[in-house]
């Protein structure tokens, strides 16, 4: 039976790399006592598959895998068993048991989308500056970065990736990623300080082994537009959502396809 | 803890941050409103090794059971960190509240080898806590060493406060309560450090005053004041089965060197290889109920989710109940989630009976440590193992489908020739003649055999601490020489052999046996910018000659030097309860080529029966 788990990653362990989360949660499916299934051969491996990979400094409440189970708990005991096995800074959200036939989710992931805080380091008009250009950034024909990768680095439009792009606090931007927080945000300050001002940055981009986009290149952008030299360190990146396509080929949140176990 | 002591920025530009962050399952937290003793546990060398020590988690978690007491750790900062530490000024912190660690009430280094002796300044230095003891101040933590380095201390004795001699389950509980009275009462630093050397176990290098005779030996080692101990006895845990055991281990989330639960089936050695100073100061040999063992292990696994479990001793096939122990392992414990690695056994059926239950036997591969590749040589230094017993168990495991094998030599042995050296490729050649004596069709395609030789450095408390090192011309000479021996054999090619790097021996050798002299050796070598001196690709020779140079010592002194038996050794004021007497028996021993039997065959009175335990009363009660 295969079960999608969505969990968060806060400020304390950003700087855990992917491959270390999915060794994380492999001890701590061990540790919560959940019948997981193995693969064959000699040395089997639990079956897990996680969703999009996060950059290392960016947290999120928006992260999601799957496992096969050989028999499975309720939703709410999972979550609860989980987050019994939990180091502060991970939590995990929510369980849907998914049908038989379900893609796995690092395949179909199509968007996430993602809140961008300038930092208190950067001058006051620069932050202003910014601001006001955000809303601009759509009207360019093209929307030229430099790409880098490992072996050269190639200037590359990013603007067909770039599916939304806005000015937000962090309740407007939740409202945005379909799962409004209202008055009982609780969780949302260990996220983003100062949670109803509209100074953060939304954009909702591709994502996924079809085409991803990584959120520095819309910061790069902008900064190339509003003459700003780039520093990574200015901006927090923090992921609200990721999703994939529904039937209607519309943007749907990666726990639409699942059940609530009862 | 809701904050890190690194910025965004420096954690972004260094190799795996995930070192620095702490936070890791099981880490203990504390309220520090309910603590009265911070205690910093350190070891020495970068995050990956230090996290795979079982010493520090077994202290961590014994630390933190007690009331008001709260351990924390640190590693080495690796270069890259380390240098933008000193850059912005940082101080060195503590993962669990990434405090400073100039705040804490003790800082404990664990000292498992000697080049680990400059990151020991590095700690120091980047914590901002003066180098030298002696500068230090009731501001500073007190610096306490432990570990088997500590059976030599001199080397390092200016730069710590105290060292803890022995297994470390025994007298932290009355060192706190010292400490805590004395900082109580406004005491001195001198004061709570002299009160701290009446302390069973504890010896505060400041308390004792070296002599050197003209030719650079010791001439005397005295206490200076009259209530301080001559003599420190180790200490030792007797009743080892209820010893502290950490059931819920740290689990990193980075890839560590040993990424499993451990669990310590025995501690000592009953075998006596000469050249082992494990295998002394650990006696007497003491092994863990299997039925404890059985709980940890579930315990363990259960509260680390590990999916490895291992063991740990210095001779697992000497633990009594080992079979008991591997078929629990391997038939209740290990299955699709949970893998038994198991450290190298003697072979013989039942570990290869084991190994192929739970390993794959085309990749996995035979282990011998002949150590000497002469039966003469392997006489002299007690190691019982023999070509036949070698061949032997080879002709089993070929049977058996396995085809590679792993030898593990030393070069530079007391009483060595050429003869002996030869001996290695010599003994290769005959397992891999062995080979292919069964039948084509019924071995495993060819054999791989894999020889690597180290250079014996001769280490305080064994038979072979008045023994002269090689000097590193001969044993580069003589390593060539095995090396061009292996290409004369007739299975040249599937034979490999590897010889390991010469200086850094040297150095290991100059401090393994040096004196208080080398400290400001040590000093300079930091302060000429050696830190990692363990790892190759930081480790420079020339800034030890320098400081070598700089200080008017001769290396040789201390490596190649036969030191009689008269001599009094910078280490003799420890008394490890094997005594002197045993050890200059051995030494005689070994030249005349007699084999001393192991513990359990017969008692050979080393003396360490005086701690009233283990192995010498097995059978008695």
């Amino acid at each position: 039976m295969k079960v999608r788990i969505k969990y968060t990653k806060s400020e304390l362990l950003k700087f855990i790399g992917h491959l270390d989360v999915m060794r994380y949660f492999q001890k701590a499916v061990k540790r919560a006592g959940f019948d997981i299934a193995y693969s064959q051969g000699f040395s089997p491996h639990q079956l897990m598959s996680f969703a999009a990979p996060l950059a290392l400094g960016v947290t999120s409440e928006g992260e999601y895998f799957d496992a096969e189970f050989h028999s499975v708990v309720s939703s709410d005991e999972f979550v609860r068993r989980f987050n019994e096995q939990m180091a502060a800074g991970m939590e995990v959200k929510a369980a849907r048991l998914l049908p038989d036939d379900a893609k796995n989710s690092m395949s179909i992931v199509a968007a996430s989308d993602y809140l961008i805080t300038i930092r208190d380091e950067v001058p006051v008009d620069v932050k202003e500056r910014f601001l006001a250009y955000v809303p601009h950034l759509l009207e360019l024909d093209t929307i030229e970065v430099l790409k880098k990768t490992k072996k050269n680095e190639k200037i590359e439009d990013i603007k067909p990736g770039i599916y939304k792009v806005s000015v937000e606090s962090y309740v407007s931007a939740r409202e945005l990623a379909g799962d409004p927080v209202g008055e009982t945000a609780s969780t949302a300050n260990q996220y983003v300080d100062n949670i109803y001002a509209n100074d953060k940055i939304y954009v909702l981009l591709a994502t996924g082994s079809e085409y991803n986009l990584k959120p520095e290149l819309i910061v790069q952008a902008i900064c190339k537009e509003i003459g700003y030299e780039y520093n990574r360190f200015d901006y927090r990146i923090h992921r609200l959502e990721t999703y994939m396509r529904n039937e209607k080929e519309q943007l749907v949140s990666l726990l639409e396809t699942g059940t609530v176990i009862e | 803890m809701n904050h890190l002591a690194l910025s965004d920025e420096i954690l972004m530009e260094i190799e795996k941050p995930a070192r620095y962050i702490g936070n890791e399952v099981n880490m203990v937290k504390k309220d520090l409103n309910d603590v009265d003793i911070r205690f910093c546990m350190c070891f020495p060398d970068v995050y990956e090794i230090g996290m795979s020590h079982l010493g520090i988690q077994i202290l961590y978690d014994m630390f933190n059971r007690m009331d008001g007491v709260y351990c924390e750790r640190v590693y080495s900062p690796w270069p890259d960190l380390d240098k933008i530490m000193r850059e912005k000024h940082i101080p060195l912190f503590a993962l669990e509240t990434q405090d400073p660690i100039k705040n804490f009430d003790f800082l404990g280094i664990t000292l498992q080898y000697e080049m680990c002796y400059t990151n020991v300044l590095q700690i120091l230095d980047l914590s901002g806590i003066p180098i030298w003891s002696k500068d230090r101040t009731l501001d500073d933590p007190i610096v306490i060493g432990g570990g088997p380095c500590s059976y030599n201390p001199e080397p390092i004795a200016d730069f710590f406060d105290a060292f803890y001699m022995g297994e470390g389950e025994t007298r932290y509980e009355e060192l706190f309560e010292v400490y805590r009275k004395m900082r109580a009462d406004g005491s001195s630093r001198e004061e709570i450090l002299h009160a701290f050397s009446k302390v069973p176990g504890i010896y505060v290098p400041s308390m004792y005053e070296p002599s050197y005779n003209e030719d650079g030996t010791l001439a005397s080692f005295n206490p200076i004041y009259e209530d301080v101990p001559r003599t420190i006895t180790k200490e030792i845990v007797l009743d080892f089965d209820k010893a502290p055991y950490p059931e819920k281990p740290l689990v990193p989330y980075i890839k560590v060197t040993q990424d499993r639960v451990t669990l310590e089936i025995m501690r000592g050695c009953i075998r006596g290889c000469r050249f082992c100073q494990a295998g002394m100061i650990y006696r007497p040999t003491r092994q863990k109920n299997v039925e404890t063992l059985k709980k940890y292990a579930y315990e363990m696994l259960h509260s680390s989710g590990h999916e490895e479990i291992t063991l740990s001793s210095l001779s697992s096939s000497d633990y009594e109940c080992l079979k008991d122990l591997t078929y629990f392992l391997i038939d209740d414990i290990g299955n699709d989630d949970v893998n038994i690695s198991l450290p190298s056994l003697r072979i013989d059926s039942f570990a290869l009976d084991v190994m192929k239950k739970v390993q794959d036997i085309k990749k996995s591969s035979l282990t011998f440590a002949p150590e000497a590749g002469t039966q003469r040589l392997r006489d002299v230094i007690n190691k019982g193992l023999t070509e036949e017993v070698i061949l032997r168990g080879s002709m089993e495991a070929f049977k058996g489908g396995w085809n590679k094998v792993k030898f593990y030599f030393m070069l530079g042995l007391p009483t060595e020739t050429m003869e002996d050296a030869e001996g290695i490729p010599q003994l290769c050649e005959k397992v891999a003649e062995a080979y292919y004596t069964i039948p084509k069709e019924e071995r495993n395609g060819k054999i791989k055999i894999t020889a690597s030789s180290s250079y014996f450095v001769p280490k305080p408390f064994t038979p072979f601490q008045w023994a002269p090192m090689l000097d590193p011309e001969t044993y580069i000479e003589r390593a060539h020489h095995v090396k061009d021996t292996f290409r004369e054999q007739l299975n040249a090619k599937s034979m490999k052999y590897q010889y390991h790097d010469t200086y850094v021996s040297v150095l290991e050798g100059v401090l393994a046996r040096g004196d208080r002299k080398l400290c400001q050796v040590l000093y300079d070598v930091y302060q000429a910018g050696g830190i990692f001196d363990a790892w190759t690709e930081f480790f420079d020779n020339d800034r030890w000659l320098q400081a070598f140079e700089k200080n008017g010592i001769v290396k040789e002194f201390y490596t190649t030097r036969e030191r009689s038996v008269d001599e009094l050794l910078p280490w003799d004021f420890i008394d490890i309860g094997v005594t002197k007497r045993f050890l200059i028996r051995e030494w005689e021993r070994a030249r005349q080529e007699i084999v001393t039997p192991n513990c359990r065959e017969k008692c050979s009175g080393c003396g360490a029966a005086k701690f009233g335990g283990g192995v010498c009363f097995e059978g008695k009660n």
